[in-house]
């Protein structure tokens, strides 16, 4: 099948999917005008009854707490099989620990951004753990702040030599850190199971409005959340940066 | 008032990013397309009042993805043309 | 012009999957299978959104405030950060196959030798 062939097959049948789409979408409802009777439930209850002023954590980690699961461990799964996937195979040669395409001269990186980096690391862990701890309060939790805590070892590694890198951020403790967030939503889960009866089921006493401690397991979950989405991605950042992966071996 | 003007401005903008996304490529340039798309996606989770997305949007979107397809682009080089 | 942003969404796939269809090179194709999946973004958060309400963040506003819907926030935003963990499964498997095959042209990764 060439090319143009492949070109025309795709016009048609792009022009019965857009047709499609045509139908699909006249008869809904305009831009705005939506009835949601769920989300105004939610809206509704989320401050008196769970304690919790941000209503879309409240609906990721406490109303709808079970499906967060399964979705973290699709995140999970992802990032074993990447891990797997770039894993050194036993006929390659160890390479010499420098990104060096052929015939190129890498040049060598700035003082500039050398200081700029190590300027910003400690802010954006704060900022990480900031976001992670606040998640019940305002716009933030376990998912976000995990994400930019995954940004910090890409900065370490654009500041520092490739050895110093290398014994600062061991692949291990990384790989560790993510389990541990992934076990702690499960434990914190069989928690509710022990001593409520119900799977994820709310048993801590419900804090204050507004604070840390509001929204009772929610505090807990965002934790282990933070921990793994931040441990896996930044392993899967990790581990596309050639040098870490077989550690066995050396 | 302005807020609708606000959103269907953003609403073509993305149209017309996702069409500068597709038709570059050379996957180097669209590396960086890709991270203002991501931009562009996040400011309109920003206008359409979804804060938390925008959040993960702008981390993922314009730091994490560009970034990791350098990263396997880099790696590909690195083995050279034929292996 | 108030179905802009369903046109905006099937606008978004349409492109993706023409770019998905004729492109050349792997690593094209993988991007495009992450635009098409900005366009579910876009039609989610068209659905939860209401004319005139505010974000569904009740810190600083008192909590009977009309609100937009947040059960389609709370959707897009795991979505987002598993979006970019399948991209970097995906880019895995395309470095693998530059390995074995030498080359990440589409048209001529056809059939299974050796």
């Amino acid at each position: 099948m060439t090319r143009a062939v492949r070109r025309i097959l795709f016009l048609v049948a792009g022009a019965t999917l857009a047709w499609t789409f045509f139908l699909a979408y006249s008869p809904m409802p305009p831009l705005g005008s939506v009835q949601s009777r769920y989300g105004d439930a939610v809206n509704a209850i989320t401050v008196p009854e769970r304690h919790i002023t941000d209503a879309v954590t409240a609906v990721n980690f406490d109303i709808r707490g079970f499906d967060t699961l399964g979705e973290e461990f699709i995140l999970f799964t992802s990032v074993l099989g990447t891990v797997l996937l770039m894993r050194r195979q036993k006929d390659e040669p160890a390479g010499d620990h420098e990104d060096k395409a052929p015939g190129r001269v890498i040049p060598r990186v700035s003082d500039a951004i050398r200081v700029t980096s190590l300027a910003l690391v400690p802010v954006t862990i704060l900022f990480g753990l900031y976001i992670v701890t606040h998640g019940q309060v305002s716009p933030g939790g376990g998912f976000q702040g995990g994400v930019i805590l995954a940004s910090a070892p890409v900065l370490v590694y654009l500041c520092a030599e490739y050895k110093e890198f290398r014994s600062l951020l061991p692949l291990r403790l990384v790989a560790v850190a993510e389990c541990i967030g992934a076990a702690a939503y499960i434990l914190v889960g069989g928690l509710g199971l022990v001593l409520g009866g119900i799977f994820l089921q709310n048993v801590l006493p419900l804090g204050q409005n507004g604070s840390i401690t509001g929204g009772g397991i929610v505090a807990l979950i965002d934790l282990g959340v933070g921990m793994e989405v931040g441990g896996g991605l930044s392993l899967a950042l990790l581990v596309y940066l050639e040098e870490l992966v077989e550690e066995k071996e050396e | 008032m302005t807020e609708k003007i606000l959103q269907y401005l953003i609403l073509v903008f993305v149209a017309a990013g996702a069409t500068g996304v597709v038709f570059t490529r050379n996957p180097t340039s669209q590396a960086i397309v890709v991270s203002f798309y991501g931009l562009i996606l996040a400011i309109l989770f920003f206008v359409f009042q979804a804060p938390d997305v925008a959040l993960s949007q702008i981390v993922v979107g314009a730091l994490a993805l560009p970034l990791m397809i350098l990263l396997a682009l880099a790696r590909i080089k690195k083995q050279g043309p034929k292996s | 012009m108030n179905y802009l942003p369903y046109a905006v969404a099937a606008w978004l796939f349409l492109i993706g999957l023409y770019g998905v269809v004729s492109s050349r090179h792997l690593i094209h194709l993988i991007i495009c299978v992450g635009v098409i999946q900005s366009s579910s973004y876009v039609l989610l958060l068209s659905i939860g959104y209401k004319t005139g309400r505010v974000a569904p963040i009740f810190s600083d506003i008192p909590a009977s405030t009309p609100a937009v819907d947040p059960v389609m926030q709370a959707l897009m935003l795991t979505d987002i950060v598993v979006e970019v963990t399948v991209m970097a499964l995906l880019l895995g498997l395309a470095v693998q196959i530059h390995k074995r095959h030498g080359t990440l042209n589409p048209d001529r990764l056809t059939g299974i030798s050796g």
